[in-house]
């Protein structure tokens, strides 16, 4: 059917998610599974002295038990990193093996020790009750700032100072010089603490080998199956990439936290093959809080200058970004050119410097969660132009107008290149803010808080605009930057005889409703129902390659690759229907799903043009028969989505708490396939960065205790946290991908936070209160009203 | 050690043997093969695994198998008629009240019991009610949405009957 694109579509995968339907990884039973317990050091830093596995092995069910010294004695590599930053004076960065199973040390808590597998869950559980691990507790180390000083505990004993790498980008010199000249500077300390991702359904992985083919299936909760595959295959067992399958079906969110490739998924392959039974392991909470790699931890000082107009001239940054005990896959480019990256903002600013020094801490590894260096680059940004308006005493708003980069398209005007290294695409920045005020009646509400002041309510409203480098990304660009990938997507677009079209995209859906999204783009392409098109994505053995989903990237990024398929069997259908319609291709035009000779009534289907192409018995001379395009895109540039966000909040003085009252989110991601779905994205964004915002935060104490490992201490929101959010759109295309697209997966959270925290600071600004870190509970902003009164 | 259990799951009779320590969560998910109940907590806080357990929405991970016997279970396999669906399943569908779907059996089990003892609840009774269900996805908008157009078409049934 045309006209699909812009249409609220309801979606198609739906029906199997409200019936109990959903086919999940733990869902999946195979013949003769068994089930596996991993051990982990509850300590975050010991030596592994002994582990007595003697009763445990003996104990009923219990088929095998495997420890870190089985997994060294059987040469297996660790998990590898895809992502290399150097030292700026040219040494490679420090990269650590991560075995799947530790035997001499334990470096955070959580490290796997060794896997017991039985015959149940619960058997293999209570067998690792009997297993002794004897260790030996050493001091640890959990601060960024701290790992780096002399006499730190390390994590890593040939890894001097803990350090990864330190990386700096932007020019340091210029940026010194600007910002000796500034008229006003404002400085910020700050921790934008570390978060844990918690998407709801735990991770899972089964390994089920087969020995009659000598061939391996891996059922993995993973964003990216294809890219799993190729680590775990060339870089940990060495096994022949054909020789795997993986399978990712459907996953119970993402948020950034299953891209990576885990340890417990190349441990289940290899386990398999050595008992010759599947093999199960499904994380309990606590150990999706303890395993599933963290985001966010950077500890920046950034000072911004302003001339006496109140332009910003310069930005300067200095970040210690903890990365964990081990570089998980992507963790070097996210405080480093997911972050660093980003530090233009929306504004002229003219000289940047930023300089990021990447730590190893005993912590769980942090990597990408959800805007990966996007949030903290807005946030760092945001707050300070809040912090420096209300210290120049000007409407944070004004502050923000007058430092915008103009309109530009991309097309007439070219992209706007930035102080550090990106060039946006297109983009228009003042509408949004405009209609974010507009929305919440900005003017009105400052009144209303200058008359509720009087009356000690404490109203606050707190601005955000935020630009994100989204449609990940161009591969030659990412390589120089020391990407290991390829950043392209695939997508094959299979016509079928009777004119019904299979799409196998390299994309992966864990709540973005692709199979509704990518089917409206098709169907609306050839002028065919939605129900006659099919989208199969998360198995590797349907599916040629893929890159899978994160960054923003589905639709701009596979979404194009998909495209390039249509276009394809456009061109050979045109072949097919000019022969069969005796006409030449030149006079023929493709719309409402047929081809019609310009100025006649003759016509003639897509689904008979698709019965043409595989019974080709009356048919253009030389050309194959078939009507099965594989295609792969590569981005020419990032996407740069944009937007403004605007929280309300009344702090209740006597308690510290704070409630938001009103959250509006005016955002630009390009042109729109399913404004539903677009809608849903934002709003989750927006409410996982108001949980940065207000509630959530990895506690760890000084011996690397995750003291809030569990729903019962981590805070997250729930309904009644949350009001109902106001958005709106405004759509400035994306100049150089087919569809004008730009992502918007991240948005909402890169946004929200900063907005949230603008709120209470502008709300706390009586009391002389500047500065406060996330979350802002109840206790801090109280301790702050009382300590400042 | 085992110990027998009869009860009735979605309408229909069962008996089985099961281990005293088996939590009714796995005893849906592992012996009656309903994967539609989910696990996403070892805390009892998250909501994933909620069942109708004579007519009350109860988190099955926080009961074992050997406490149900004698009931009466419901689970999101057992809620539409037929091809029909339940208007709540009908509002999540159609407000986009779901994105990866995983905690939307519990969302949609606690929504029925809410429903039945509230037909007309504000925004506000509906956030509260919803307290013992994380959802991550949502951000709880289109789940407000889904419950609120599902008390409306449940209403006009009732009306029409
Ligand atoms: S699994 Fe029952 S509440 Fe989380
Ligand atoms: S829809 Fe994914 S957790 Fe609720």
């Amino acid at each position: 059917m045309t006209n699909m694109i812009g249409k609220p579509v309801k979606r198609v995968e739906d029906k199997r998610f409200i019936s109990g339907k959903g086919r999940y990884t733990d869902d999946i039973v195979l013949p003769g599974m068994l089930h596996a317990h991993i051990i982990r050091s509850h300590y975050a830093h010991a030596k592994i002295l002994g582990i007595d596995t003697d009763q445990a092995e003996k104990m009923e069910g219990v088929v095998a038990i495997f420890t870190g010294k089985d997994i060294a004695e059987a040469g297996i590599n660790g998990v590898p990193c895809g992502w290399q930053v150097d030292f700026k004076n040219g040494e490679t960065m420090k990269e650590p093996p991560h075995p799947l199973l530790v035997a001499a040390k334990a470096r955070y808590m959580g490290d796997a020790v060794a896997v017991v597998i039985a015959e149940s869950k619960a058997l293999a559980k209570d067998a690792a009750e009997m297993v002794m691990v004897d260790y030996e507790p050493l001091d640890a180390i959990v601060d960024a700032a701290m790992a780096v000083e002399d006499g730190a505990p390390l994590v890593h004993e040939d890894i001097p100072g803990n350090m990864a790498f330190d990386w700096e980008l932007g020019d340091r010199e210029k940026t010194n010089q600007t910002m000796a000249k500034a008229h006003h500077t404002t400085t910020l300390e700050f921790v934008n603490q570390r978060l844990i991702p918690n998407a709801i359904e735990p991770r899972c992985a089964i390994g089920d080998y087969d020995s009659t083919n000598d061939k391996y299936t891996l059922y993995t909760s993973s964003q990216n199956p294809h890219l799993i595959r190729l680590l775990m295959c060339a870089f940990v067992l060495g096994i022949p990439e054909h020789k795997v399958r993986v399978v990712s079906p459907d996953v119970g969110g993402g948020f950034g936290s299953k891209i990576f490739h885990y340890t417990e998924e190349a441990l289940m392959t290899w386990c398999s093959k050595q008992l010759g039974k599947p093999i199960k392991w499904t994380a309990e909470r606590s150990e999706s809080f303890m395993t599933d790699c963290h985001g966010r931890d950077h500890v920046t000082k950034a000072q911004m200058g302003f001339d006496e107009n109140g332009k910003i001239i310069g930005l300067r940054v200095k970040t210690f970004a903890n990365l964990g005990a081990y570089l998980s896959t992507f963790a070097p480019c996210v405080p480093t050119y997911l972050h660093g990256t980003l530090l233009q903002g929306l504004y002229t600013t003219t000289a940047i410097h930023v300089d990021v020094t990447g730590v190893f801490t005993h912590t769980t590894p942090v990597d990408a969660y959800r805007g990966a260096g996007r949030p903290e680059a807005t946030y760092l940004l945001e707050r300070l132009i809040d912090k420096a308006a209300l210290e120049m005493k000007v409407d944070p708003a004004a502050l923000r107008f007058k430092n915008f980069i103009p309109p530009f398209d991309g097309i007439n005007e070219p992209g706007f290149q930035t102080e550090v290294a990106l060039q946006y695409d297109s983009g228009n920045y003042a509408p949004v803010l405009k209609r974010a005020m507009e929305m919440v009646d900005y003017e009105a509400l400052r009144e209303e808080q200058a008359s509720g002041r009087n009356n000690g309510k404490l109203i606050g409203i707190g601005i955000s605009t935020y630009i994100e480098a989204c449609g990940i990304a161009p591969s030659a660009v990412v390589g120089s930057l020391g990407a290991r990938a390829g950043l392209y997507e695939s997508a094959q677009v299979r016509v079928q005889p009777t004119g019904k079209v299979s799409v196998y995209v390299g994309s992966h859906a864990h709540g973005q409703g692709h199979e509704t999204t990518f089917a409206q783009i098709v169907a609306d392409k050839f002028g065919i129902a939605m129900e006659d098109v099919e989208i199969v994505h998360g198995d590797s053995e349907s599916v040629a390659f893929g890159m899978g989903t994160y960054g923003s990237r589905s639709l701009a990024v596979g979404g194009s690759a998909i495209m390039k398929g249509i276009e394809k069997v456009l061109e050979k259908g045109a072949k097919i229907a000019a022969h069969k319609l005796e006409a030449s291709e030149n006079d023929l035009e493709f719309a409402e799903g047929k081809w019609t000779v310009k100025g006649t009534d003759k016509s003639i289907s897509f689904g008979d043009v698709a019965l043409t192409a595989y019974v080709p018995h009356n048919y253009p001379e030389g050309l194959e028969p078939g009507m099965d395009f594989a295609s792969f895109y590569d981005p020419a540039n990032f996407t740069y989505p944009f937007g403004a966000h605007i929280a309300v909040v009344e702090v209740d003085k006597e308690t510290g708490k704070v409630d938001l009252k009103r959250f509006i989110a005016c955002d630009d991601v390009g042109n729109v396939i399913n404004p539903m779905i677009v809608d849903g994205q934002i709003h989750g964004g927006v409410a996982q960065g108001i949980g940065q915002a207000l509630f959530e935060g990895a506690i760890y104490d000084e011996s690397g205790q995750l003291v809030n490992g569990s729903y019962m201490d981590y805070t997250m929101p729930r309904a009644d946290d949350l009001p109902l959010f106001e958005t709106d759109r405004t759509v400035t295309p994306c100049p150089h991908n087919p569809l004008g697209v730009k992502g918007a997966g991240e948005a909402g959270t890169i946004g929200s936070a900063p907005a949230v925290v603008n709120a209470v600071m502008d709300a706390l600004a009586p009391f002389g209160i500047k500065d406060l870190e996330m979350p802002l509970t109840p206790e801090k902003v109280w301790n702050a009203i009382h300590n400042n009164q | 050690m085992v110990s027998p259990i009869h009860l009735k799951v979605n309408g229909q009779p069962r008996s089985d043997e099961v281990e005293p320590r088996l939590l009714l969560v796995y005893y849906l998910r592992e012996v009656l093969n309903l994967t539609g109940t989910h696990v996403g907590c070892d805390t009892s806080s998250c909501g994933a695994c909620v069942v109708l357990v004579d007519g009350k929405a109860v988190k099955s991970c926080t009961m074992l198998a050997v406490q149900a016997d004698g009931s009466e279970i419901t689970t999101i396999e057992g809620l539409a008629n037929g091809s029909e669906l339940h208007p709540i399943q009908e509002g999540f569908k159609e407000q986009h009240g779901l994105q990866c779907g995983f905690c939307t059996p519990g969302m949609i089990m606690t929504a029925l019991q809410l429903l039945e003892r509230n037909p007309d609840p504000n925004e506000a009774e509906i956030r509260e009610a919803l307290d013992g269900n994380y959802c991550r996805c949502t951000g709880y908008h289109n789940v407000v949405k889904a419950i609120q157009y599902a008390a409306k078409k449940m209403k006009k049934e009732v009306f029409h009957d």
